[in-house]
C-alpha cells in the first residue's frame, strides 16, 4: 500500500477566468446551478445547463478528465438508478430480459436521472478544482456570517475545515511512519480475515490518535500563544473582493439558469 | 574477515514516481555492512540516509539494484520479508511514538509474539531485552508505556526491537531529542550493546562528536549518494567538503586544525576531546611559549572542556 499517492485536494491551480473569480461567486453560482439542476425536467433544459458547464470546464483550462474523475465514485449509484428507471417504469415495452421489461419512459427518466447526477457534481467538481481550500474556507466563512445572527458559528466552521485541511498530509505521513515502524516489528496488515486484519489496526490508531491529540494541544497552544480568540474582530491578510469580472458572471449565469428553468 | 550481513547494490529509490511530485531520494547507492562492526551514517536532513535504511529490512522496495541480506536477495521470491525485518532489527526516530499497549511488557512482546514465538519464550525476550536497555522488569513491565518519562518510553521502543534478537541493530538518531544525560545513556546502551552483546550496529547521527566517539566506520551521504566511506579520522581530514555538504567535523578538530593553521605544531588528525587532551598536553607541557603557556595551565585541569574552549584560544 501506498499512502503518499493518494492525492490531497483536487485543486489545480491556474490564472484562468475561473480561477479568478472570488471564491463566494463560485460557490453561489454553483449553488444556482444546483437549484436550476433540480427544477427543470426537459432533456433540452438538461442539454442547456450541460453546455454552460462544458464551457465553464474549458474556460477554467482545467483537463475534463479531472472533472469526470470525480464521477467515479457515483458510479455504481448511477448505473443502479439508471437500471432501476429502465425496468421498473411503466410505459411501452422496448426488450425484455425474461421476465423483466425495459419501458421507453423508463430510459428517458433513467438518463435524465443519470444526467441530473452528473451535472450536479461536475458543477460542484468546477469550483473545488479551481479554489484553493483556503480560498474555499474564506469564501464559506463569508457566505455562512449573515446566519451567525441565528446561532451558526461560521468563523469556528471554517476555522476547523483549514485545520482538518491542513492536517491531512500530516496525519498520513504520520500513519505511514507507523505503519512502517510496526512492520518492522512484524506486524502483518495483508494477510488474515476481517477480524485479524482489524485487530492489526490498534498498533497503527492508538499511536496516531495519541499524536493526533498531541499535536492538536500543541496547535491550541501556538493559536493562543498568537493571541486567537475566535473570529470576532479579527482582520485578514487576503479580503475577499467582489470584482467587476464577479458581478459579470453572477448576473449572467443567474439569468441564463432562470431563463433555462423558465423557458425549457 | 569479509562477513558482509548487508549489502545494498546500485540501489535507486524515488518517492512518488510516476507523479509530478517525483522526488529521487537515492541515486545508484551502494553499501555494505560488515558482521560485528558499528558503522554510522551522516548526511545532512533529506540526504537520503532515512530511505536507505529503510532498504536494509525490506520496508521499501528499490527501484532498481538490489539489497542482500545474510547472503539471500531480499526481493527475490520466496524471501520471507518477515525474516529480514526479524534479522534487521529498525528503530525509526522517535520511536516512542510507536508504542501502543497498555503495559509495557505487552508493548515490548509486540515483535516476539508476531514472530510467533511460545509465551515462554515471548517473557524471556521481553526480560532480556529490558535487561539489556536497562530497565528494571519487576518495576516497570506492567506499568503503561504512556505514564514513563521520555527516556524510559525510548528504551522501551528500542527494547521492543532488541526483543526480535536481531543481528543487526539499525538506529535512525537515536538520540533525537533529548538532553545531554539521556543523551549519553542511550549512546552507552549502544556502545555496550555492540561490546558486551555483539551486535552489528548501524547508527543515523547528526552529531559529529557522538559518531566520532562511537563509530568504527562513517558512511557520508549528500544528494541520494555515498560520497565518503572511511574511518572517523580520514572522513573528517575533509573538512571544507564537509562543510560544504551541510555537515562539518567535531568541535575539538576543528579547533585541532585551527591551531595547527596557526603554526602550532599539533595534530590536525584528532577527532576527539580525550584525543586532545593526550595530544596537547605534552606539547603545553614541554616547550611553554609565553602566550600558550597562560592558557595551557587553565585548561590542564579542565581537560574535558576543551571541546568549547574554541572561542577562548582563538582569540
Amino acid at each position: 500500500m501506498n499512502i503518499s499517492s493518494v492525492a490531497i485536494g483536487q485543486y489545480i491551480p491556474g490564472e484562468s477566468l475561473v480561477h479568478r473569480l472570488d471564491p463566494r461567486t463560485k460557490i453561489a453560482l454553483s449553488l444556482v446551478v444546483v437549484v436550476a439542476l433540480f427544477i427543470v425536467k426537459s432533456a433540452w433544459a438538461y442539454a442547456a445547463l450541460g453546455a454552460l458547464i462544458i464551457g465553464t470546464v474549458a474556460a477554467a483550462h482545467v483537463p475534463l478528465k479531472m472533472v469526470l474523475r470525480g464521477l467515479r465514485p457515483l458510479l455504481f449509484v448511477m448505473v443502479l438508478t439508471f437500471g432501476l428507471h429502465l425496468f421498473m417504469d411503466p410505459g411501452e415495452p422496448i426488450f425484455r430480459i425474461g421476465k423483466i421489461v425495459a419501458t421507453d419512459k423508463g430510459l428517458a427518466q433513467g438518463l435524465i436521472t443519470v444526467a441530473r447526477l452528473s451535472l450536479l457534481i461536475m458543477a460542484t467538481s468546477i469550483v473545488t478544482l479551481t479554489t484553493s481550500p483556503i480560498a474555499f474556507t474564506d469564501g464559506l466563512e463569508s457566505l455562512l456570517k449573515p446566519l451567525s445572527f441565528v446561532g451558526v458559528p461560521a468563523h469556528e466552521l471554517a476555522m476547523m475545515m483549514t485545520i482538518a485541511l491542513r492536517f491531512i498530509p500530516t496525519l498520513l505521513e504520520e500513519t505511514d511512519k507507523i505503519m512502517k515502524a510496526q512492520m518492522a516489528r512484524g506486524a502483518d496488515f495483508e494477510t488474515g480475515n476481517i477480524a485479524k486484519r482489524a485487530r492489526a489496526m490498534i498498533p497503527i490508531l492508538v499511536p496516531l490518535f495519541v499524536s493526533a491529540f498531541r499535536r492538536a494541544d500543541e496547535l491550541a497552544m501556538a493559536m493562543e500563544a498568537r493571541c486567537y480568540r475566535g473570529g470576532q474582530g479579527r482582520t485578514r491578510l487576503r479580503q475577499l473582493r467582489l470584482g467587476s469580472l464577479d458581478v459579470a458572471a453572477l448576473v449572467l449565469v443567474t439569468v441564463y439558469a432562470v431563463a433555462v428553468v423558465a423557458v425549457l | 574477515m569479509s562477513d558482509t550481513i548487508i549489502e545494498v547494490r546500485d540501489v535507486c529509490y524515488t518517492y512518488m514516481r510516476g507523479t509530478p511530485l517525483a522526488r529521487q531520494a537515492l541515486a545508484n547507492v551502494n553499501v555494505s555492512i560488515e558482521r560485528g562492526e558499528l558503522v554510522a551514517i551522516i548526511g545532512r536532513t533529506g540526504s537520503g540516509k532515512s530511505t536507505l535504511i529503510q532498504h536494509f529490512n525490506g520496508l521499501l522496495k528499490p527501484d532498481s539494484g538490489s539489497v542482500v541480506v545474510g547472503g539471500r536477495d531480499i526481493w527475490r521470491k520466496g524471501v520471507a520479508l518477515r525474516d529480514i525485518r526479524r534479522k534487521v532489527g529498525l528503530v525509526f526516530q522517535y520511536p516512542e511514538h510507536q508504542l501502543f499497549e497498555e503495559t509495557v511488557a505487552a508493548d515490548i512482546a509486540f515483535a516476539p509474539r508476531n514472530l510467533a514465538m511460545s509465551e515462554a519464550e515471548v517473557d524471556e525476550a521481553v526480560r532480556e531485552a529490558m535487561r539489556v536497555v536497562d530497565l528494571d522488569y519487576d518495576a516497570l513491565c506492567a506499568r503503561s508505556p504512556f505514564e514513563l518519562s521520555g527516556g524510559q518510553k525510548r528504551r522501551v521502543a528500542i527494547a521492543g526491537v532488541l526483543a526480535m534478537r536481531p543481528e543487526v541493530l539499525v538506529l535512525d538518531e537515536p538520540t533525537a531529542g533529548m538532553d545531554p544525560r539521556g543523551r549519553e545513556e542511550v549512546l552507552a546502551e549502544i556502545r555496550q550493546l555492540h561490546e558486551t552483546h555483539g551486535y552489528t550496529i548501524v547508527l543515523v547521527s547528526h552529531s559529529m562528536e557522538d559518531v566520532a566517539r562511537f563509530a568504527e566506520r562513517l558512511i557520508v551521504m549528500d544528494g541520494g549518494a555515498v560520497v565518503m566511506e572511511g574511518s572517523p579520522r580520514e572522513v573528517f581530514r575533509n573538512r571544507e567538503d564537509l562543510v560544504r555538504m551541510g555537515l562539518g567535523v567535531p568541535q575539538v578538530t576543528g579547533l585541532m586544525a585551527e591551531l595547527a593553521a596557526r603554526g602550532l605544531p599539533y595534530a590536525e588528525d584528532v577527532i576527539t576531546v580525550e584525543e586532545a587532551l593526550h595530544t596537547l598536553l605534552p606539547a603545553l607541557l614541554g616547550a611553554p611559549s609565553a602566550s600558550a603557556s597562560a592558557s595551557a595551565s587553565a585548561g590542564a585541569g579542565a581537560g574535558t572542556r576543551a571541546g568549547n574552549g574554541e572561542g577562548e584560544v582563538g582569540e
